[in-house]
């Protein structure tokens, strides 16, 4: 763990920092007058004219103390701070997209298995390889012009109308609840298709083992042997992909909160990312890497949770 | 070596596998288009017309004109080759590296192969989309960076893949024999194992191609790949984020093209796939 985190800030600090460009030069560069002493100024003040390895340490130590400097915007509000407000929207949408990709993907997985080349074995299919080709930010544009341009049902961006203030608390939530519609939708197709897939994969190979056969020779009913036997063993590998899975969504949250306008966190990524605000950009990827190492760690303690096997082995 | 027949065998596997062949179709077919350019489009892709400003479809330009007049088929159609760029030269660079560290990691072994799989499981928690932004907007926005950065932040996947086919290989007799016939750790790497090795390689550099596509469409529709001008699938998106009121046709065509090529080399991937693997069904 330890040393896995060390190379996470090593990564992030090193491959910001060796990038061409800094965040001082953007501030100067929109003002010619600014001198280069001037510029050296603001460098001292960030620190940014000390030698690489010092710089590291020095941010090192204040990220010991969960202190990740304050942003380089002119707001210079603490990194923290920026990221907190931000983070509880991208948490939200991620968490919802996988109760959806979660309660969605094991019966269509279990369904397409238990029936193979029946009709829905093949329409998901069919669905599961478009899904997994279908560029997330298309279906995003294309959902906003039918549900948002065309039919008019739901808003297309930002999280709420602008007579927000004016609604009863009923209609906030419902207002709330109508901007995230999409969003949450759009960030789990892709991930879904990827998920029923390896249920249905992970069902097939259980159902003939031998002691699905066993189950069915003692004489349990195709259901006790199915939603009992079968899909406890054929969950177990899907824990793990959905740990894995956990990146790619947080990744994801850049490209489908710049479309439909949410102020969280990818959005924070990307707005810095282009003010180069070297501060926040590190603050984000340590964070970001971070959650994923304790969604791999999660993945692996609910994997030996459900498998004694893997506890009794280590 | 792989055999002669072992390929031939492979390739008849292939090629009675109609979806594999499918994809082979859609992938020469891609190839054609993005060779054949200049000569498909009906007109130059970055002529402005400012009496046609964002025309629905019509029989003189079937997927419309964008907000510069300009015909969003022969844009689309020289975004092919950007794609077909991308695709290859970013695996290319990802199956390189990840062959060569896989290749070290699993010969030989110990702290070699202990600080090499670190590298990788670090590498593995950074949201890749993250980092691929992170490093893109500080550097010029130019197709070839983007082709670099996709390509050095992809080859975990390859350098895993190698690693494990090594672990198998390397205690095979054949190995045993070479060394025994003096063969330095090099000519051992190079010349008889990583033969061996490149089956799986090759599929997993065939998905490849798919998901940098699928990369660099997304990062040019952030405004942070393929610059106007230069036409891409994913910038011709932008143009129909920003006038999603009313031009459709501007998001429609290049999405289809994105998911088409994709599907291509998907299906051509898992079809290899099939074709040296035939245990393998899912």
């Amino acid at each position: 763990m330890i040393p896995l985190l060390l190379g996470i800030t090593f990564i992030s600090f090193f491959v910001i920092h060796l990038a061409p460009g800094s965040p001082t030069e953007m501030q100067t560069m929109l003002d010619p007058k600014v001198s280069m002493e001037a510029r050296a100024r603001l460098d001292k003040m960030y620190g940014l004219d000390k030698p690489l390895p010092l710089q590291y340490w020095n941010w090192l130590k204040r990220l010991v103390a969960l202190d990740f400097g304050r942003s380089f915007s002119p707001d210079g509000r603490p990194v923290l701070d920026k990221i907190k407000d931000r983070m509880p929207i991208t948490i939200l949408i991620n968490v919802l997209s996988l109760i959806i990709i979660i309660s969605a993907a094991i019966p269509i997985g279990v369904l397409s298995a238990t029936r193979p080349n029946t009709l829905f074995d093949k329409t998901t299919t069919i669905f599961v390889f478009v899904g997994f080709a279908v560029p997330t930010f298309w279906l995003a544009l294309l959902s906003m012009i039918l549900f948002g341009v065309q039919l008019g049902w739901l808003p297309i961006s930002g999280l709420k109308s602008y007579n927000f203030e004016q609604l009863s608390d009923l209609g906030k939530f419902w207002d709330y609840t109508k901007h995230l519609i999409l969003p949450v939708l759009i960030s789990s197709f892709g991930a879904l298709a990827g998920m029923s897939r390896y249920m249905r994969a992970n069902m097939l190979e259980v159902v003939h083992q031998d002691y699905i056969t066993t189950a069915r020779a003692k004489g349990l009913d195709e259901r006790t042997v199915i939603y009992k036997h079968a899909l406890r063993n054929a969950l177990m590998p899907v824990v793990t992909i959905l740990g894995l899975s956990i990146p790619g969504l947080i990744g994801g949250s850049v490209i489908f909160e710049s479309i439909f306008a949410i102020p969280g966190m990818g959005q924070l990524f990307y707005a810095s990312v282009i003010a180069r605000d070297y501060s926040v950009v590190m603050g984000i990827l340590v964070i970001g890497a971070t959650l994923t190492l304790g969604g791999n760690l999660l993945a692996d303690i609910s994997y030996a949770l459900v498998d004694p096997r893997i506890r009794t082995r280590r | 070596m792989i055999s002669r027949e072992l390929l031939s065998d492979a390739w008849k596997r292939f090629r009675r596998n109609n979806l594999a062949v499918i994809g082979l179709c859609m992938v020469v077919f891609l190839f054609l288009v993005s060779f054949a350019a200049p000569f498909l489009a009906p007109y130059d892709p970055t002529a402005i017309n400012t009496k046609l400003i964002l025309a629905p479809p019509t029989l003189n330009h079937p997927f419309g004109t964008d907000q510069l007049g300009r015909d969003v088929l022969s844009r689309m159609i020289y975004g092919s080759r950007i794609s077909l760029k991308v695709g290859f030269v970013a695996v290319g660079i990802a199956t390189l590296i990840g062959l060569l560290l896989g290749s070290f990691a699993g010969y030989y072994g110990g702290w070699v192969d202990t600080v090499i799989m670190r590298f990788v499981d670090i590498m593995l928690c950074f949201p890749s989309f993250f980092l691929i932004l992170a490093v893109i907007a500080f550097l010029e926005p130019s197709i070839w960076n983007i082709m670099i950065v996709i390509g050095v932040t992809g080859w975990m996947g390859v350098a895993r893949l190698t690693r494990a086919e090594f672990l198998s290989l390397r205690e095979r007799d054949f190995v045993m024999a070479a060394r025994a016939t003096g063969a330095r750790d090099f000519h051992i790497i190079f010349v008889h194992i990583l033969p061996n090795a490149m089956a799986p390689v090759l599929v997993s550099a065939t998905l490849g191609v798919a998901a940098a596509i699928l990369t660099e469409s997304a990062l040019s529709f952030l405004g942070l790949g393929v610059q106007p001008p230069d036409a891409s699938w994913g910038n011709i998106l932008t143009q129909g984020k920003d006038n999603i009121q009313i031009a459709w046709w501007l998001s429609l065509f290049p999405g289809l093209a994105i998911l088409f090529t994709v599907m291509a080399y998907n299906l051509l991937g898992e079809g290899i796939q099939a074709a040296i693997n035939p245990k393998l069904r899912t």
